[in-house]
């Protein structure tokens, strides 16, 4: 079963025809999203009534293209808000706790990197609905002792910014991680040597070391982050994310202008994933 | 330790101390205590096992939990089947260029939102969908026909979500299986199926294991697939949780179902770990 030893033609073929039809399969349901994207219909199924772009550019009833759509955009930009401040601080986290991990030998450290993992094994709505409830108890602790309303601990863009950040950290600490392994730590101890502090030497030999590690884990999870459902659904207020704007129109019934919505994220998120490859590939 | 790298120790232990207890331990901590307390009367609770004894005593919770559950594992274990020879083939049979071609193809669609993914499968399976008019065209149907809102449409969504979580894992361990290996197996006198069995199967457990706990998670833990490719039959137990927190504002109920998931969960993936003698360390790092 590998090409060095002769198999029937036949077994051949229908492993290659299987094969292609498992890529049919992945390909299938995005590619009638984003064709559909441009029917000149108010449902986006069959039959088809004509190419239209109307559902982009679109600026009046019933046609209401994405560029010209408030709740859309608006959710679009609440989900960038989110998605840049949880990359950021999982980010900066994932880089601790990686050098924590890597330099220091301590009591406990097993059984705190079993923790760390942890946050992946726990259904996302499980995640959510914790924070939910203990977030609930602290501001209802905080009103009863002081009397104090603390809005941002009611559902909301924080919650959603730290049930999000409370898992997609384990990912961003895996990827910068194995790229620290990789490190030759001789390299850091001759800017010791030359007259380095310990701090200059991370800052200028280690931290650029790191950098397509935490390029690409800041790109990973801004796309997490874009895309999660179950745990921001738990958590959100008044200011839906892109995800659970279009979740709530779905329900009501669909129109192409989801499609576009789709077919664009689809573009935006290869374009991402180009550009981390391309990066990658230049260092 | 010298005093300079203690500092640096508490440092960088800080973070990680402050994540893991404020947004994982003790929230979930939190979770269990409001789980097994039972209101009495108006901002007065007492403890009790109120909330599991409710779960225990409706069969439709239960029914729910074990549907779930069920399904989830049939979910696997179709992915793991589907998934197997496309990575075998991804990483024995195809070559340079190719190889790397399809492997990135695998990943594509899972730069995009699940609900996107959900949204093409409701866009093909609807009764005005295309499969309906394919089947229509070909002759095979002579009305529309409706294959949305049911298991079998959940099943099909499930499966293709988590496909990459297993495809990934499978394609890296069946890339180190060295050629020469099943060579030597054949040269014994095996035949495919037995250098199947006895080679390149045991090779890929570690991925096989991987794969399948974090499909099964997935699926688990699902709510948009099976919300909106399931019928007003096929509950999931993610809605339940959903709905008694959201809609009908009974936390406390709701906090046991979450702690009954996180429980079926950890279970399942203890028993496959201990199983197959792996730790989640090698598994999931």
């Amino acid at each position: 079963m590998i090409p060095t030893i002769p198999q029937p033609r036949a077994f051949g073929l229908i492993y290659g025809a299987y094969v292609a039809l498992f890529f049919v399969f992945l390909a299938l349901p995005l590619t009638v999203v984003a064709v559909f994207a441009f029917n000149d219909s108010q449902f986006p199924s069959l039959p088809w009534e004509g190419f239209t772009s109307n559902w982009f550019f679109g600026e009046e009833r019933p046609q209401i293209g994405v560029f010209h759509e408030r709740g859309i955009l608006r959710a679009v930009g609440t989900s960038a808000f989110v998605a840049t401040c949880v990359a950021v601080l999982s980010v900066g986290v994932g880089t601790t706790n990686a050098f924590l991990f890597n330099r220091y030998e301590f009591r406990g450290k097993g059984f705190l990197y079993v923790l760390m993992l942890l946050p992946l094994v726990i259904p996302g709505i499980v995640l959510g609905i914790s924070i939910l409830v203990f977030s609930s108890t602290v501001a209802n602790g905080l009103w009863e002792a002081a009397e104090i309303d603390v809005q941002a601990l009611r559902p909301g863009l924080l919650l959603v910014i730290l049930g999000q950040f409370s898992f997609i950290t384990t990912i961003a600490t895996l990827v910068i991680t194995a790229r620290l392994q990789k490190f030759d730590r001789t390299l850091e101890e001759a800017a010791l040597n030359l007259g380095a502090n310990r701090l200059t030497a991370v800052r200028t030999i280690t931290l650029p070391f790191l950098a397509p590690a935490m390029i690409g884990a800041v790109v990973v999870a801004f796309l997490m982050s874009f895309e999660n459902f179950n745990t921001t659904l738990m958590l959100v207020g008044s200011d839906a994310p892109l995800t659970i704007a279009m979740f709530d129109r779905l329900k009501e019934g669909s129109t192409p202008l989801l499609n576009a919505v789709s077919l664009l994220l689809m573009l935006g998120s290869s374009l991402l994933a180009l550009i981390v490859i391309l990066f990658q590939r230049r260092n | 330790m010298s005093s300079a790298n203690r500092i640096g120790f508490v440092l960088l232990l800080t973070p990680l101390v402050l994540w893991l207890g404020l947004l994982i331990i003790i929230p979930h901590i939190d979770m269990f205590l409001v789980s097994i307390r039972e209101r009495v009367g108006r901002g007065v609770y007492e403890t009790s096992a109120a909330q599991y004894l409710t779960f225990i005593n409706e069969p439709l919770y239960i029914w729910t939990f074990v549907r779930t559950a069920v399904m989830s594992v049939l979910a696997t274990a179709l992915t793991l089947l589907i998934a197997f020879p496309v990575s075998y083939y991804i990483a024995k049979m195809a070559r340079g260029r190719l190889q790397q071609v399809l492997f990135m193809l695998c990943l594509i669609p899972f730069y995009v939102s699940e609900l996107v993914r959900t949204f093409g499968w409701m866009i093909l399976l609807r009764e005005t969908g295309l499969v309906s008019n394919l089947l229509q065209w070909a002759g095979l149907a002579d009305q529309p026909v409706e294959m949305l809102y049911n298991d079998a449409a959940i099943m099909i969504g499930l499966v293709y979500t988590s496909m990459l979580f297993m495809v990934v894992p499978l394609v890296t361990t069946l890339e180190s299986l060295d050629d020469s290996v099943v060579e030597a197996g054949y040269d014994l006198g095996g035949n495919g199926l037995s250098v199947l069995r006895e080679i390149v199967i045991p090779h890929a457990m570690p991925g096989i294991v991987a794969g399948c706990i974090v499909v099964f998670m997935l699926s688990l833990g699902n709510y948009l697939t099976p919300t909106m490719l399931g019928g007003k039959d096929s509950l999931w137990f993610t809605e339940m949780i959903y709905n008694q927190f959201i809609v009908r504002f009974n936390w406390e109920l709701g906090a046991a179902f979450g702690f009954m998931l996180l429980l079926l969960s950890s279970l399942i993936v203890w028993g496959v770990l201990k199983l197959t003698g792996r730790t989640l360390q090698e598994t999931l790092g």
